[in-house]
């Protein structure tokens, strides 16, 4: 065993990535902004500086720890060191504290305090720039980015996405998505784990409860909730309980001393989620078709497969989000019941989930299924600011009929309970999968179901599920079912759930929702009992009309640069000869707006207007040889104008 | 073409020198950027038809006996001013400001009748110097890795091959393992000419050691020190030598590519490297099988953005790399993982231009120039208060005295000397205690300075050390990548805090917070640009702190250079009031009668000036 000496004190290390970690392993808490164990190491907040023996400064977080080495983690130079780099900070910081969301939260407060900065002697913070709320799920604030990067490589390197990163350089240096557009327009998939790793409030979750407020003191409206499977095991954290906890009864308590009429169970709706998906795997796997069958619980997921495998979307499970079902089911009985002015709020521990909610094809004459959809984070202020003590409340059960859910319909919040649902009710007798639990990016299982090996992949975390489809594009491996939640450890580990990551926290939470589901009386969902009598009433049969109309839901590609082809014919001449001439970012500054022109110029002279039709169009992804245009089927690539005359010449005016 | 022997190297290298000897003169026009800026292409033009016109052009080719005169395109002559500048050797005159029109005669008067014109030559004091070496300006300096600059044709191979070009590379991997190669680099204790003076030897060493199925070699031509130069001069000047020095870098160190990363706002650096490296490519000395011994070594030249940042070796391999030319943490080393994760030899276009030569001469020659432990010498870009700027080359352990006084001649206009800036943005301010200072690595470094790659700015009583410092600040400030929390914001108060005191706005406190500040940045900073970037700050506080303790106690500035800081004042007894004054005054600061005199109100003037510009009768004064 290796050791060395920290102020003095002699500690030991193994594995250990770095010094930082060591220092804290041996309870030394260093302060730092940029540092995340499972990001790649940033070096740029200067906070976990340590003094070695020859007093040489050196940033813990990037020092590999030596055998032998001696260092001092608080002399008075350090000490000042930091407190100077915080007061920088500070004074570049947009410091309306008080009335800041992430107040209280905030690290950059909390450092400020921990290290004693009590005064900030330069100028303040002088350029405000607009806050970016194009996104219905996330809100931008650039003037309160202290510029750690967590958010930059959380996104590009645990989801593989990368919609934001840094411009401009120095002191004007910004966190921006690209080109400086809002989020909304660029391939952010919402789910949150910018915010989350966000030690400010420069990226915050998009609030609702406004409206919620409104709609709980609007006299026309019922006002229902559904809770989500993650919230039971992390709620309670908000008010000092440990993770893992289980409060479920407390949060129903809590929301009908909000106002809430009615509360139900989003896990009621996994586990017709099971039911559903179940049946569309089977008739999958009879057929051969469309397999691996990927889960589409997780909003964030579904959009990044719509932005990026618009080929893979008839491989996701057309069954809707739990939420999303949910809502749908409570709007068409209260309909039913003759009841029309329903408010259907979900508290989620998802960002995403408040962006799918607003897409327009979960609506019914207008009225969205889902309403609002709150954070656990959210109810928690509302709570707070309603004055309800959470510790005396009352444990209230579930409303019904949508409030019995079996201990698979539990699991859903934890990377793999999908997996574990759905193969429960496929292969009766086993009800315990050990093999698809844990936290890891990736796992794999195969079982034999039906008189036949059932093979299945679970991952978390986009960048596992891009690595996982490469895997499947290349042929190394085949799935019946992949799980795929973008959340690194599942729902438990949402955006929504606490202000900061902590890998300690998720595995607490997944484990309270494993000892729920142990102490349940049903474990499989097709023998929830409730569901057996929905089917019977309303639904008919897994996969039926009724079941498609409330329960399922169809996807189309995002690719932003998918056919927006723009024609400037008032009517394609029939039979022309087609050419496309990219004007996408890339090739545009190569000159393809000239080549276009040049075209456009060459095919008047050439009196060719009748046989070829002309084209702008974005992007034909081969950026590295732009300009590109394409005639026909084939894509030219480092066209010029004088290649125009020669592509040209094969083709005569029409007669 | 290729060459593929030893023998077959020594017969390209006659017939290259034969070649040359069959020149019998030899005109040089200073074809570099400062040569262009100037007209030296039309010149050399002009002298091309002239000197064919006459019959007498002869080019040079291997093959063919013709002799006659050779007309180059040589890289910087060293002196700035002046140009465009010709050189006719072998009588080595120096012709300065040569036009177009001066061409018909330097062809009959020098060219044909051999004589030198007069009123051509470089002058100095009432003497006229006929022979470029002779003039003091070139006397005490010791042209190594600028020997070939302006001396032979930049855009010629074979002229370099003359020179024993290409020699020590042969030598290398014919005659020595790189075991050996990297052995003589350690011995002849050749540092780092980028600034931070690394023994080269180490370097190359543990690139060598490194198990990789690829390494990389990078020259690093990202010279960003505002008005340094040097490196752009051998780029242009001595194409070859550069990449000779990378070839043999690869070589000793196992690597089979390499980047020459250089500023795009030098093109022309660019084009006679490009065109360097596809003549080097034709014999054989880059490519694969590099004298038909195997050993492959190919080049691609990246160019820069223009980020001063990129010239820090980590941002500089990000850059190349297509990212955002910001510096990463250390470690892993550059020689460990660097360029695409790969052991990586980097080394600026000095240190590589200097390889060919310790392996033809051998280490101890190297040795035998310069200080202990400094060896060799270092060429500078000499700017400033001095009477004689440009690019020089001396000895290391050159004293700061000789460089200025001897080589720049001196303070120019009778002022007195009062400081000399090295090192750029990230050097410091030394003072006339320090003009026996030995410049070298060792000694800059004990008095708070750093060579930095070779920027030295002299500095007259005319200059303010606050402004001085300021604007090197500022340089910082803007060229700071914002990665780091000290650096990007550091700057920013400490130019703020700058800019207050040249305003008369500064206190005594401030001076205490910039010293804070300067420290913090300095210990905390990521990388190079941000721990050194208070250096100007750090040094002129310690040297010339009176002149800070003016500004923010007097609020004067003792130079009168911060015009912030400076009052105008009428001298009633020589104003005649004319009113001229009043009426150009921008702030409507002058008051008064006609034909009485006029006064300024001190708390509306704006310090522009205007008014003692427009006086016509000098009754306004500056004090």
């Amino acid at each position: 065993m290796k050791s060395m000496q920290i102020n003095g004190k002699t500690v030991q290390f193994d594995q250990e990535k770095n010094m930082l970690e060591v220092i804290r392993n041996a309870g030394i808490e260093l302060p730092t902004f940029c540092y995340y164990s499972e990001l790649s190491i940033y070096g740029a907040c200067r906070l976990c500086l340590v003094e070695d023996r020859k007093g040489n400064i050196i940033a813990s977080c990037s020092e590999p720890p030596k055998d032998g080495a001696e260092i001092l983690t608080h002399t008075l130079r350090l000490q000042k060191q930091r407190r100077n780099t915080m007061e920088l900070l500070l004074a570049n910081h947009d410091r309306d504290c008080t009335t800041c969301g992430k107040s209280g939260a905030c690290k950059l407060q909390e450092l400020t305090k921990a290290l004693g900065v009590d005064s900030v002697r330069f100028g303040k913070h002088d350029i405000r720039l607009p806050l970016d709320t194009s996104s219905a799920s996330l809100v931008r604030n650039p003037n309160k980015c202290i510029l750690c990067g967590d958010c930059v490589r959380v996104c590009e390197e645990i989801q593989g996405i990368g919609v934001i990163g840094f411009a401009y350089r120095g002191s004007k240096a910004r966190v921006t998505p690209p080109f400086d557009k809002n989020l909304s327009d660029v391939a952010c998939i919402s789910c949150g784990l910018c915010v989350s790793h966000c030690p400010t409030a420069a990226l915050e979750v998009r609030s609702e409860t406004d409206h919620v407020w409104r709609a709980l003191y609007d006299d026309t409206k019922t006002v229902v909730a559904q809770v989500a499977p993650a919230l039971r095991v992390s709620f309670g954290e908000a008010f000092g309980l440990k993770p893992g906890t289980i409060s479920t009864g407390k949060i129903v308590g809590a929301l009908k001393a909000l106002g809430f009429k009615m509360v139900f169970d989003t896990s009621f709706c996994s586990d017709l989620t099971v039911v559903e998906e179940s049946a569309e795997l089977n008739k999958r796997i009879a057929d051969n078709e469309s397999l691996p069958l990927f889960t589409s619980c997780c909003p964030a997921w579904v959009k990044f497969a719509e932005l990026k495998y618009p080929k893979y979307l008839k491989n996701l499970s057309t069954c809707r989000s739990p939420q999303q079902m949910l809502g749908s089911l409570v709007k068409e009985r209260f309909k039913q019941a003759g009841e029309k002015q329903v408010y259907m709020v979900s508290v989620m521990p998802c960002t995403a989930k408040k962006e799918e909610a607003k897409n327009p094809k979960f609506a019914a004459n207008g009225v969205a299924d889902v309403d609002s959809v709150i954070t656990a984070i959210e109810l928690a202020s509302m709570i707070k600011s309603a004055g309800i003590i959470f510790e005396e409340l009352e444990e209230l059960p579930f409303d019904m009929p949508f409030g019995f859910a079996t201990g698979a319909g539990t699991i859903f919040g934890v990377t793999g309970g999908v997996t574990e649902a759905v193969l429960r009710g496929l292969k009766p007798g086993k009800s315990v999968y050990k093999e698809v639990r844990g936290l890891q990016g990736l796992k794999e299982y195969s079982t034999e179901a039906g008189g036949r090996v059932i093979k299945a992949a679970i991952v978390s975390g986009i960048q596992n599920a891009k690595n996982l489809i490469a895997k499947i594009e290349s042929g190394q491996a085949t799935y019946d079912i992949v799980e795929v939640m973008a959340c690194p450890g599942g729902c438990v580990n949402g955006a929504g759930l606490s202000a900061s990551p902590h890998s300690a926290k998720t595995r607490l939470r997944s484990e309270g929702l494993y000892k729920e589901d142990a102490q349940m009386q049903f474990v499989r969902s097709p023998e929830n009992p409730v569901i057996e009598k929905l089917y019977a009433d309303l639904l008919g049969s897994p996969g039926s009309h009724k079941a498609h109309d409330l329960l399922h839901t169809h996807y189309s590609s995002r690719k932003r640069i998918h056919a927006m082809e723009l024609g400037f014919e008032e009517k394609p001449p029939e039979k022309a000869e087609e050419i496309k001439v990219c004007v996408g970012t890339c090739c545009y500054t190569k000159g393809s707006y000239d080549l276009f022109q040049e075209f456009f110029k060459e095919i008047a002279e050439r009196n060719l207007g009748e046989r070829v039709s002309l084209q702008a169009t974005f992007c034909l992804e081969r950026c590295q040889e732009s300009p590109n245009i394409k005639v026909g089927d084939k894509i030219l690539g480092g066209v010029n104008r004088t290649d125009v005359a020669g592509i040209l010449s094969g083709l005569t005016p029409k007669e | 073409m290729k060459i593929i022997s030893m023998q077959d190297y020594n017969r390209l290298s006659d017939l290259c020198a034969r070649a040359l000897d069959n020149q019998q003169i030899k005109v040089l026009v200073s074809a570099d950027t400062a040569g262009f800026a100037v007209g030296a292409l039309e010149v050399y033009h002009k002298l091309h038809e002239l000197i064919r016109e006459q019959g007498l052009l002869a080019d040079l080719d291997l093959h063919q006996q013709k002799t006659g005169i050779g007309l180059k395109k040589g890289g910087c002559f060293g002196c700035f001013e002046g140009g465009p500048l010709v050189n006719i050797l072998p009588h080595d005159y120096l012709y300065q400001e040569v036009k177009e029109e001066d061409c018909a005669e330097i062809v009959q008067t020098t060219l044909i009748e051999g004589k030198p014109i007069e009123r051509l030559l470089f002058k100095r004091d009432g003497v006229i110097y006929k022979s470029q070496d002779e003039i003091p300006y070139y006397k005490k300096q010791l042209k190594l890795v600028l020997g070939n600059c302006g001396k032979i044709d930049a855009e010629s191979i074979e002229e370099y091959i003359a020179q024993g070009g290409y020699r020590g590379l042969a030598k290398c991997v014919y005659e020595m393992t790189p075991e050996q190669v990297c052995q003589t680099i350690s011995d002849s204790k050749l540092r780092g000419r980028g600034g931070g003076g690394f023994p080269a030897g180490r370097k190359w060493e543990s690139v060598r050691r490194q198990n990789a199925d690829k390494k990389y070699v990078i020259c690093n031509g990202d010279e960003g020190d505002p008005g340094a130069f040097m490196d752009r001069c051998i780029m242009e000047g001595d194409p070859h030598a550069v990449i000779e020095g990378m070839v043999i870098g690869g070589y000793a160190s196992g690597a089979n590519y390499g980047y020459i990363y250089v500023r795009a706002e030098y093109p022309l650096a660019v084009a006679r490297l490009q065109k360097a490296i596809n003549q080097a490519r034709e014999y054989g000395f880059l490519g694969e099988n590099i004298l038909s011994t195997g050993f492959n070594f190919d080049l691609k030249i990246s160019k820069g953005a223009g980020a001063f940042v990129c010239g820090e070796g980590s941002a500089l391999q990000e850059s190349i790399q297509g990212k955002r030319g910001v510096p990463r943490v250390r470690p892993p080393r550059t020689v460990e993982r660097g360029l695409w994760e790969k052991p990586t030899l980097l080394n600026n276009v000095e240190t590589f231009a200097n390889v060919p030569y310790i392996i033809l001469k051998g280490p101890e020659w190297f040795v035998s120039i310069g200080s202990p432990n400094n060896s060799g010498t270092k060429a500078f870009a000499l700017a400033g208060n001095v009477r004689d700027s440009g690019l020089i080359e001396v000895p290391m352990g050159t004293t700061f005295g000789e460089v200025v006084f001897e080589i720049g001649g001196g303070v120019p206009d009778g002022r007195r000397f009062k400081a000399v800036q090295i090192g750029g943005p990230s050097g410091g301010c030394l003072t006339e205690a320090h003009l026996d200072l030995p410049i070298d690595f060792d000694s800059l470094d004990e008095v708070g300075a750093m060579m930095g790659s070779g920027g030295m700015v002299v500095i007259d009583d005319r200059s303010c050390m606050v402004e001085v410092a300021r604007f090197f600040m500022s340089f910082t400030q803007k060229e700071s990548c914002g990665k780091c929390v000290p650096c990007r914001e550091g700057t920013k108060r400490m130019l703020e805090i700058m800019e207050r005191i040249v305003d008369g706005k500064g206190s005594e406190d401030d001076l205490a917070i910039l010293e804070d500040l300067s420290g913090t940045v300095r210990l905390g900073s990521l990388c190079g640009l941000g721990k050194s970037a208070a250096n100007p700050i750090l040094s002129t506080l310690r040297y010339f702190k009176d002149e800070y303790i003016s500004h923010v106690r007097e609020k004067k500035c003792p130079a009168g250079v911060c015009k912030k800081l400076s009052t105008y004042v009428i001298m009633a007894e020589t104003c005649k009031g004319c009113a001229k004054c009043k009426k150009i005054c921008p702030a409507q600061a002058i008051e008064g009668v006609v034909k009485n005199p006029f006064a300024i109100i001190q708390e509306k003037c704006v310090k522009c000036g205007v008014c003692l510009e427009t006086c016509p009768f000098n009754a306004i004064r500056e004090a």
